[in-house]
């Protein structure tokens, strides 16, 4: 019997007290594709972080060719000819593609930029990219760079290659372009893993599929034995039926209309077109996409952290019926305004929190600048702090704890039970629930519930589809920025969330910018 | 491409971050880095001399302690020093890297120099010297305010710019000296030495008393404006993330500017300090390096103003205990650089160990 | 007239070279990352381990040969210079420590040592008076023997010793290294990025020993050019002055070009130095002129900052230390 090209056995990997892979094993053969399944925070980047060098395991083997290797260093991953393509481009934004792409080579001869250009556009003429090997990556589209990222793993005729969601940065012609290339790749005999949560691009690339659940290798199957709903089974678990109590909205009153809302990056590339939507009070307004499609924009031009270019957030205040505009609005004036606007935003310790800082002083976020004294009041804090770690069971050895120092879930909580406490008219969430389990995120879906029921308007960012149609009761589905359609999540089902969200109004245009590109590539 | 002649191994070593140190493990770590250097130190000089050490620790002792006038020109240098720590501080805490305290200090001193040369004796004393505080704050506001702007409003490099600005400074005083001492001597001289018009008043009997005093109630203030004020928390949460204070409404480039003028403000004050209460005139070394010494007594205290009191006092006496070595067994004073350089290389690097772990591979499996 | 501006030239060049040195191994040591604030005690130590060298040898030797009067003061300047940028390496690469601080305690070191060295040198073997070491300099001081035949061309291009030679010839060496060669790619991408040039298989921790190991040992010739050629084989303390500080400005102003620093290193030189050809300057004036070096890298350094060109901005990583596992 052959060989597997790349085996893993038993291989466990710790941060602090964070287990995020536990006794994983897995192999892929030559010629062979296969997907690494598992939702968000499962251990597979952590995984395949071991196998390119970034991290080292505690404990377990890599087996290459049948023998055991040690992968200290990503040098060691080149040695063994491991190329990993991460979701986090690693490319110098200052240097242009062909310096990126022979970073760290050790060619024979002279060092001739000329040469490897020469070979970057053999090799994207090979496989149909389309690159300027002079263009600096500072200059580059998210699929650009991409594209050169995978050129400088195919540069170095890498014979395994880990790709890390590559499509979720990507159009659906861009996908198709990208499995052709690994299509070919495979059967040039090369042992691929793509990394996913993607079940129907699973489906179509993969011979095997290995599916990992919150760091637990769960099994390996054969692609075409198996079928969406056994592996969304071994992917979440049992399949458990969430039974989130969802009362009907009371006393739907207009609370936040977003009107014709642009924004565009620092690039200059529109990451909002065109948006409009209503939040009402006493409902959850569930937002579903593909990660990145613009709900991080969307919430902070809401919560004043975002330039917006074009269009007007107006919020109706329920206590004086006055209708203001948030537009151009720091978040200071916003709430110097009376809106009470609470946000929960999707980087916990980076922007909701201050890690370093304990419970108490994190409370104090919110609501330091009460008082006319110069001085801090703590008093108040400190008993907030207090009944959140009672009420929601925070686990902490004392409301002095460092934030950084609590579990993710904990640590959630706290941030949640803050947002809350502020009595807010709006609540924004922003992934609520990633990375935490079964129990935490019951606690999360019943606050939020409580504060619907309470007559507050709810806006719940989401991944998770059974989550959104259960708990929510509108979904707003973006795709590429731009609003693809808003359903009533009692009688939406998954797949039509599914298909809004890969479709875009902009896809034929796309395609027409596409081929004309195409042909400005062949005319030089 | 054959893999097969490599030994199969664990690295030997493998360094992880550790999730937290408590405080008495981690004081120890500290203790033994300094009591190492202290060694080391000791080591060098018996080496370089033929000294008994114990007998060299023991003079140097008394370079700082043997008489109540040596107590107190060891306080007042720490006070100096531990003023322009505090001046750094708030800056630091912001995570700005404000590396010109030397220059603000000495545009100080040289702004108070200024009005005091002007003035001589045409002001009574309490007037003077208000006069020349003020004029000292502003000029350490403008030194260290100039940087912040542009740190504010175009990410200006504010390490380099503020390095840039200390020897603008420096020329600064030399240029002023030179003006106002034609002779091209290139040395000011004391001023007012007979009126003693625009001196700080003898406090405690002690000439140095008033800034001790001084400098002692600052560092209560500052601990309780960086632990108690609501700027002190901004500065804080600006230093940590500036995404969480833009996310709670802070505007950060206000509290830049406003933290960075505070910080010029104090050092502004150490140079009035220097001058109107100990040197009574300006040279270029009125900070005399302090600027950068405080530097690191800040950082060696996590920035806490109180645990600054012990990191400026560890620095001085090091200083001042050399500097009696030197005299007492004619080495040159250049040794308390040394030495102060040994013990501040240990410290630093100790850190090390607080932060991180170090795994060895198991001894067990070494042979396969 | 020629003669005069002949002068001017060469005293800027000659003020310069110090300064070429310091700035070439600080571009080098920043390229990878490391804002090294030790160069000026490195450069102190460059000068006073050359110094300990030379007075060694002529001390013991009878019969000093030309050959070890120039190996001997340059290999122990070298060895100095090393040991002082290995501490600052091993502590900011592998202990991962402040590097600001670092520099600073460096400096700090770098000064005492000189000073200490300087001050007690003639009293270890009994002597008094000042370190003078006429023998060993005068081969330091050295130019090409037609030098003087040429008028005013010989004076602006060959009259200098060799090192000033060497320090041209370092800095275009090491602008090609930068820009031409894979190892000065790697470099730079270590200073810019760490993460991506480790992911690209690039050893970041030898990367970065090497360059602050070879930029502080490149600067440290420029404390070795002083006290051999500029000053003769003399020491002073403190003599050398702000001319380290002098060199990381000139970093800046070079936009970290190590060619642009020769000619960033002879302007700040002659800007050191002019007031002594203009006639009639007070010395007020002159100290104005001293300033200008400073005021003109600060103006370097803010427009750059405005015009916020992604080419001309400190390598992107600078001060920050890196460890792979960070999350």
């Amino acid at each position: 019997m052959a060989v597997p090209a790349i085996e893993l056995k038993n291989i466990t990997k710790t941060f602090g007290h964070i287990v995020a892979n536990h006794k994983v094993s897995l192999s892929v053969m030559k010629g062979e594709i296969l997907a690494l399944l598992g939702e968000n925070g499962s251990g597979k980047t952590t995984l395949m972080n071991m196998i390119s060098g970034i991290y080292y395991p505690d404990s377990g083997e890599i087996l290459i060719d049948g023998e055991e290797a040690v992968i200290a260093s990503p040098k060691d991953a080149f040695d063994y000819r491991i190329g990993m393509i991460h979701q986090h481009f690693k490319l110098v934004d200052i240097f242009t593609a062909a310096e990126n792409i022979v970073l760290g080579l050790k060619e024979e001869g002279p060092f001739d930029l000329e040469k490897v250009s020469a070979r970057v556009r053999e090799i994207s003429e090979q496989f149909g990219f389309e690159i300027d090997p002079k263009k600096k990556i500072y200059e580059m589209s998210v699929s650009e760079k991409q594209t050169v990222e995978i050129i400088k793993v195919l540069y170095r005729g890498a014979d395994i290659l880990i790709l890390d969601e590559p499509t979720a940065v990507l159009t659906p012609q861009e996908t198709q372009k990208l499995f052709a290339v690994l299509r070919r790749m495979k059967d040039a005999g090369k042992a691929i893993i793509i990394i996913t949560h993607k079940l129907h691009e699973v489906l179509e690339i993969s011979d095997k599929v290995a599916v990992l659940r919150k760091g637990e290798y769960i099994g390996t199957l054969v692609t075409a034995e198996t079928n969406e709903t056994e592996l969304t089974e071994m992917m979440v678990g049992k399949k458990i039926s969430l039974n989130i109590d969802r009362s009907e909205p009371k006393n739907r009153q207009e609370r936040l209309v977003v009107k014709d809302l642009d924004i565009m990056n620092r690039d200059g590339i529109k990451v909002l077109d065109d948006v409009s939507f209503t939040a009402y009070s006493g409902e959850i307004l569930g937002i579903a996409g593909i990660a990145g499609s613009g709900q991080r924009e969307l919430l902070e031009a809401i919560a004043g952290l975002q330039n917006i270019s074009e269009g007007d957030i107006f919020y109706h205040d329920p206590r004086t019926g006055k209708t203001e505009d948030l537009k151009d609005k720091t978040p200071l004036q916003i709430r110097e305004l009376g809106v009470r606007l609470s946000f929960v935003p999707e980087d916990r310790l980076g922007m909701g929190l201050v890690g370093n800082m304990d419970i108490v002083d994190n409370m104090l976020l919110r609501s330091y600048r009460k008082g006319h004294s110069v001085f801090l009041q703590r008093g108040e804090p400190r008993s907030l702090a207090e009944r959140i770690i009672k009420q929601l069971e925070v686990v902490t050895p004392s409301a002095a704890t460092p934030v950084r120092r609590l579990s993710g879930g904990n640590v959630q909580k706290v941030l949640v039970g803050r947002e809350i406490a502020a009595a807010p008219t709006v609540l924004m969430a922003a992934y609520p629930v990633r990375g935490l389990d079964i129990n935490s995120s019951y606690t999360i879906y019943n606050l939020l519930n409580a504060q619907k029921e309470s007559g507050v308007a709810v806006i719940f960012v989401g991944e998770d589809l059974d989550v959104l149609i259960e708990l929510c009761d509108r979904i707003l589905v973006i795709g590429s920025g731009q609003v693809t359609g808003i359903v009533d999540a009692r009688t939406a089902t998954k797949e039509e969330i599914g298909l809004l969200m890969v479709k875009s109004h902009k896809a034929a245009a796309a395609k027409e910018t596409e081929s004309r590109g195409g042909n400005h590539a062949e005319n030089r | 491409m054959q893999k097969t002649d490599k030994t199969v191994r664990e690295p030997l070593v493998h360094i992880t971050k550790r999730p937290d140190m408590p405080l008495f493990p981690a004081l120890l770590i500290r203790l033994c880095a300094i009591l190492l250097a202290l060694i080391i130190c000791a080591l060098i000089i018996f080496w370089l001399t033929g000294l008994n050490p114990l007998a060299v620790y023991k003079a140097m002792f008394e370079g700082s302690f043997s008489s109540t006038r040596k107590i107190w020109n060891f306080l007042q240098n720490t006070a100096m020093l531990l003023c322009i720590a505090l001046a750094v501080t708030p800056a630091f805490r912001m995570r700005f890297w404000n590396l010109g305290a030397e220059g603000q200090v000495l545009v100080g001193g040289l702004a108070s120099a200024a009005v005091m040369f002007y003035v001589r004796d045409s002001w009574p004393s309490w007037l003077l010297i208000l006069v020349m505080l003020i004029s000292a704050l502003a000029a350490g506001i403008v030194w260290a305010g100039v940087p912040a702007l542009f740190k504010a409003n175009f990410g200006t490099n504010e390490t380099l710019f503020t390095l840039m600005m200390n020897y603008v400074a420096i020329q600064l005083v030399t240029f002023f000296i030179a003006v106002w001492v034609p002779t091209g001597s290139g040395v000011l001289g004391v001023l007012n030495q007979q009126s003693q018009n625009g001196w700080l008043p003898a406090v405690f009997n002690q000439r140095y008393g008033l800034n001790v005093l001084i400098v002692g109630i600052l560092t209560v203030v500052m601990f309780i404006y960086l632990r108690y004020s609501k700027h002190g928390y901004e500065i804080s949460v600006v230093g940590e993330s500036e995404n969480t204070a833009r996310y709670i409404g802070v505007n950060v480039k206000g509290v830049i500017i406003r933290t960075v003028v505070l910080s010029g403000a104090v050092a502004g004050l150490a140079g009035f300090l220097l001058m109107a209460g100990a040197a009574h005139t300006v040279t270029a070394e009125l900070a005399g390096g302090n600027g950068f010494t405080a530097v690191l007594v800040s950082w060696l205290a996590k920035f806490n103003p109180l645990t600054m009191i012990l990191t400026s006092m560890l620095i001085v006496f090091l200083q001042k205990g050399s500097g009696e070595i030197a005299q007492a067994f004619r080495l040159s004073s250049n040794i308390s650089e040394i030495m102060t350089g040994i013990i501040l290389f240990f410290i630093i690097g100790c850190e090390f160990f607080i932060r991180y772990r170090i795994n060895f591979r198991k001894k067990a499996e070494e042979e396969k | 007239m020629f003669d005069t501006l002949a002068s001017i030239i060469f005293s800027s060049v000659v003020q310069g070279i110090p300064l070429l040195f310091g700035a070439t191994g600080e571009i080098i040591t920043e390229k990878s990352g490391h804002l090294n604030l030790g160069i000026p005690g490195i450069m102190y130590v460059g000068g006073i381990s050359g110094i300990v060298g030379g007075y060694l040898y002529e001390h013991f030797s009878t019969n000093p040969t030309a050959f070890l009067c120039i190996a001997i003061p340059l290999v122990s300047s070298l060895l100095g210079s090393g040991l002082m940028a290995l501490i600052y390496s091993f502590l900011t690469v592998t202990l991962r420590a402040n590097q600001n601080v670092t520099g600073l305690a460096l400096t700090t070191f770098g000064t005492g040592v000189g000073n200490f060295l300087g001050g007690s040198l003639l009293n270890f073997f009994g002597e008094s008076g000042s370190i003078s070491l006429l023998t060993v300099s005068k081969y330091y001081k050295a130019s090409f023997p037609f030098a003087e035949k040429l008028g005013p061309i010989g004076k602006i291009f060959f009259s200098y010793g060799f090192l000033a030679y060497l320090a041209v010839i370092i800095a275009l060496l090491a602008h090609r290294f930068l820009k031409k060669t894979r190892a000065g790619l790697n470099l730079r991408a270590v200073g810019e990025n760490p993460a991506t040039a480790d992911a690209a298989g690039i050893n970041v921790t030898r990367y970065k020993y090497l360059a602050t190991l070879i930029g502080g040992m490149i600067a440290g010739l420029g404390g070795l050019y002083f006290v051999m050629d500029y000053t003769g084989g003399t020491w002073t303390n403190n003599g050398f002055g702000d001319r380290g500080w002098l060199a990381i400005a000139i970093v800046i102003f070079a936009l970290w070009r190590p060619a642009g620093a020769i000619f960033a290193s002879i302007i700040f030189g002659g800007l050191y130095i002019c007031a002594i050809f203009i006639p009639g300057l007070s010395s007020a004036q002159k100290e104005l002129f001293k300033m200008t070096p400073y005021v003109v890298t600060i103006i370097v350094l803010v427009l750059t900052s405005i015009r916020n060109r992604r080419e001309n901005q400190p390598p992107a990583s600078l001060g920050l230390s890196y460890f792979r596992e960070e999350r």
